[in-house]
């Protein structure tokens, strides 16, 4: 192939499943010699209560482990390998310090009930990113508990339930802009609210008067994602706070897209009440092929006595577990949180510090609107403005040639890039969501715009091409239809 | 800033592209009533250097389970990692990668999951397992939420031998949508009261919630609990916050369990002051379609080579909304693969060598705990690798003792337990030298 690319062909590996491989009697560890008596299970436990064998499980050595991951490895893309422009997964590098750090005996061989004594390292590091978080969400408290941005917006909304029941009725509904993400209502009913949907307006945006329509004294609150997901600024969130606070309701805001506007704005400045913070995104910790990640949610003082135990609070200059709670929501997680990435967080906010964290949100936002006036034209663009973090295209000119979203993304594969987030939001039709991040040159960026440019000409000139994409990757478009009709979900011995 | 490649000079070129004066423009939308007009107050920027420095000294202050000796377990287990899993899932591609929404460029993660799922499967003895979740706590509580919708039941019956925080985020959970709990006790030799449970089981039960080992260390009787919970048509939720108990305890999925829901961590996953970690969930096959969290399945591609994709996705919430079998978005990819590599590399014969040294040492412990004056074992029934002891003086000022010798000697009980308040919950491992072990029974016995 040639043209604005990078993606190119190269010597990958077959790898069967480990199941497959091996054979009896091949190991891969090594133990020390057991230097107790070495009793009889069955002398210590009734033998009905016991197994002999795992029917099934590998028995390979240390090598063939090494060579099938590192052979698997090759299989994905990643962050490290180029440019990863997934929209609202805020995908930017991933430091290697901060991995490091988390390795330290002191913090990965720490067992999370040790005397509080001995473990005044990492309570000093929880009782700070509290305050740090806070102070960049301009609120009052910070739980660290929860462990993934959907778990956060369940405490978010727990917290809201809480606080009404303790004035007397807990409400019945909750209003989710139809832009929302679907962990948002899937959140809201586990905790058995009915969900009212709010129309955007023609700007992208929720209109005040779609909120004053459906707001009465049975709302326990809204959730908005801010920057929503088209990354466009909810411009009237003060006043949709006030008019959802007129009745009492509580006003959530989803963080995942907080990257957007850190150090130029605050949620707590803007009448928000409560509000998660996805880690993993605007805080660099490693995404893993999906999690781990940390779902903070940040909170005004009149949620707090409601926070899930424990807290960490300063006596002096020591620092303990709070566990005396008397109206908390309970926990939602065992022990403290997801501290190693917790952790991560801190490190890399510490390498930031203020103007870093600013920048971090400028550059953010320059490289999403340079993306946008670049593609301008060659892509239909469904709300043209400005945005924050991410724009948001669609397939608007290309179904003409016979060519859809899927079809555009799969291409990008071949050009070298992995593709934007596609088909969401829903109320766009075929949308493409590119999120570029703070991390990507210019270069990059204009290599990307090239290539995207390329595959608008060939869907013109060579639908087929783009239609049979992708090309390069070790296996072609997967049959899914296949996989939910005949569900195939473990290695079973022929 | 090393983590932000364009320069002003970059910056200014784009911002001529789009057409705007200053990068200001650009934030217009955002009320200038809401704008921060100062910089954060958070500390100044560090220097990798200084950052690693600091972050040093923060360790310093922590025990950790290579300058002490630890006898803590409760859901947090000091097993050996082999060196291969840390420089296996440090590569770029598994580490910078995210949920394999584009199949075609995200094959290692979604082969790599669909070991884990069999894996799971095999090591609990059930039909089909989930791509992870948070932790063994909540996915025990997702258990409970899916009892509730395949029975269409609203009462919960729990062991209280299982995993007080576990119990308690189960709960706080399950009031969400007020489902009510009843606890069946402890028996006096340290099992699950059969008998009191199945007075609490009846037609309006959902689950039966045990734990195995539970929460005392002690083994259960899976098939008889198994028994009275489908006797009622409840289903049986098994909680395993220790699976390396799996090497050698006869799987739940042999003794009738439905549901089983525990925590990873003990595959090889760092201590980590409590966390990630990682959630396994597997069901029967019925049960498929009320399953949360992610799936991978095998399948083909246009030229019928055979590939693996996320699968199932109408249980999930960015298909189903409101209506999803859970809110859960992510799950805990990297640390099922610590998990994947882990049982790999140890594979059928190293999980039964882990468990038997396990259950062994944890043996001699007891009996050497048993003849300390003033220690004696609460429980009488059959355990794995954790016991309780039970001593004379304040357990607190126990700890106090042996923490002065640079030994952990354990968890109290009393923080969970108001009628165990002179007990010690007591944890031995692989990792527990018989010279730790005796060391920790001469100072018990107020010895030097």
């Amino acid at each position: 192939m040639s043209g604005p690319t990078v993606g190119t062909r190269g010597l990958v590996l077959n790898e069967p499943l480990i199941f497959e491989q091996g054979s009896p009697g091949r190991v891969g560890y090594s133990l020390p010699a057991s230097d107790v008596p070495e009793k009889k299970a069955d002398k210590l436990i009734p033998p009905k209560l016991l197994r002999d064998d795992i029917p099934g499980f590998p028995e390979v050595s240390e090598v063939d482990v090494i060579r099938h991951f590192t052979r698997m490895s090759q299989w994905n893309y990643g962050i490290d390998l180029g440019f990863y422009p997934l929209g609202s997964c805020t995908m930017k590098y991933n430091p290697r310090l901060n991995e490091d750090m988390a390795r330290l005996p002191g913090f990965a061989r720490a067992h999370p009930y040790q005397p509080e004594e001995v473990s005044q390292g990492a309570l000093q590091l929880l009782w700070e990113l509290e305050q740090y978080l806070a102070e960049i969400c301009g609120m009052d408290r910070v739980s660290l508990q929860p462990s993934a941005g959907a778990h956060g917006e369940l405490l978010g909304i727990m917290l809201i339930r809480a606080y009404h029941t303790s004035k007397g009725n807990p409400r019945k509904k909750i209003l989710i802009p139809d832009s929302a993400h679907g962990t948002n209502p899937a959140s809201s009913a586990i905790c058995g609210y009915q969900v009212i949907p709010v129309k955007s307006g023609s700007r992208g945006v929720v209109e005040p008067q779609a909120v004053a329509e459906v707001m009465d004294e049975e709302v326990a609150g809204i959730m908005v994602t801010n920057p929503n997901t088209l990354g466009i600024f909810e411009d009237h969130i003060v006043e949709i706070a006030k008019i959802v606070h007129g009745k009492g309701g509580q006003v959530y805001c989803d963080g995942a897209n907080l990257n957007a506007f850190v150090g130029i704005a605050r949620p707590g400045d803007m009448g928000i009440d409560v509000i998660q913070l996805n880690v993993h995104k605007t805080f660099s910790t490693p995404h893993g092929g999906g999690g781990p990640g940390a779902g903070p949610v940040a909170m005004k003082r009149h949620l707090a006595p409601f926070m899930p135990v424990p807290t960490v609070e300063k006596k002096g200059n020591k620092f303990a577990h709070n566990y005396n709670i008397p109206k908390s929501v309970g926990k939602v997680r065992s022990f403290y949180g997801s501290f190693g990435v917790l952790l991560r967080a801190y490190t890399y906010i510490r390498s930031l510090g203020p103007a870093g964290l600013r920048r971090a949100a400028e550059v953010s936002v320059i490289n999403a609107n340079y993306i946008l006036s670049q593609l301008k034209g060659a892509y239909h663009l469904p709300y043209d403005r400005y945005c924050k973090h991410e724009c948001v295209f669609d397939d608007a000119i290309q179904v003409h040639d016979n060519v859809k979203t899927l079809d555009i993304a799969k291409r990008l594969m071949d050009y070298g890039f992995h593709p934007p987030t596609i088909y969401f939001p829903l109320i766009v039709h075929g949308a493409l969501m590119i999120e570029p991040t703070e991390t990507e040159s210019k270069e990059t960026l204009d290599q990307f715009i090239a290539a995207m440019r390329a595959i608008a000409r060939e869907a013109k000139e060579n639908g087929d091409l783009v239609r049979g994409a992708p090309h390069y990757p070790r296996v072609s478009r997967m049959d899914e239809t296949k996989a939910a009709r005949q569900p195939n979900l473990r290695w079973r011995p022929k | 800033m090393r983590y932000i490649p364009n320069t002003d000079a970059d910056c200014r070129q784009m911002l001529d592209a789009i057409g705007v004066r200053s990068v200001a423009d650009l934030f217009a939308d955002i009320p200038a009533a809401v704008r921060l007009k100062r910089p954060l107050r958070i500390p100044p920027a560090l220097s990798e250097a200084d950052l690693a420095k600091a972050m040093g000294s923060l360790a310093a202050k922590n025990a950790d389970v290579g300058r002490y000796s630890s006898f803590l377990g409760a859901g947090s287990y000091n097993h050996f990692s082999p060196a291969i899993i840390g420089h296996l899932i440090s590569r770029g591609e598994f580490l910078t990668a995210y949920t394999p929404y584009q199949p075609e460029i995200s094959q290692g993660t979604l082969q790599a999951m669909y070991e884990y799922q069999t894996l799971i499967c095999q090591l609990t003895g059930m039909e089909v397992g989930n791509a992870s979740m948070y932790e063994g706590a909540s996915a025990t509580a997702e258990a409970i939420l899916m009892a509730h919708r395949v029975t269409g039941r609203n009462e919960v019956v729990v062991a209280r031998s299982v995993h007080p925080e576990y119990r308690q985020v189960t709960h706080t959970y399950s009031q969400q949508i007020n489902l009510s709990f009843q606890e069946v006790p402890f028996t006096p030799v340290g099992t699950a009261d059969l008998k009191k449970a199945k007075g609490l089981l009846n037609d309006k039960t959902a689950c039966l919630v045990v734990q195995n080992p539970n929460f005392f260390g002690v083994v259960e009787d899976l098939t008889e609990m198994a028994a009275a919970a489908h006797g009622v048509g409840a289903l049986l939720v098994v909680a395993v916050p220790e699976p390396v108990s799996l090497g050698i305890l006869k799987p739940p999925g042999e003794c009738g369990a439905d549901i089983v829901a525990g925590e990873g961590q003990a595959l090889g996953v760092p201590m980590s002051y409590g966390g990630p970690y990682l959630g396994f969930f597997a069901t029967q096959e019925k049960y498929i379609r009320q399953m949360p969290g992610r799936l991978v399945g095998a399948t083909e591609d246009r030229e019928g080579r055979t590939g693996y994709v996320l699968t199932l996705a109408t249980r999930e919430q960015h298909i189903r909304r409101e209506k999803a079998t859970s809110n859960i978005c992510t799950s805990e990819a990297l640390i099922a693969l610590i998990a994947t590599i882990y049982m790999q590399t140890l594979g059928k014969n190293g999980l039964r060598e882990v468990a038997l040294q396990n259950l062994r040492k944890a043996s001699y412990a007891k009996e050497k705990l048993a003849r300390v004056k003033g220690c004696g074992l609460r429980f009488s029934a059959p355990t794995f690798n954790e016991f309780v002891v039970q001593v004379k003086k304040r357990p607190a000022d126990v700890l106090k003792g042996l923490l002065k010798k640079q030994i952990i000697g354990g968890l109290e009980l009393g923080r969970f337990y108001p009628e165990l308040k002179d007990c010690l919950l007591v944890c031995v491992t692989e990792q527990n030298s018989r010279e730790e072990i005796d060391a920790l029974a001469k100072a018990m016995g107020g010895g030097r």
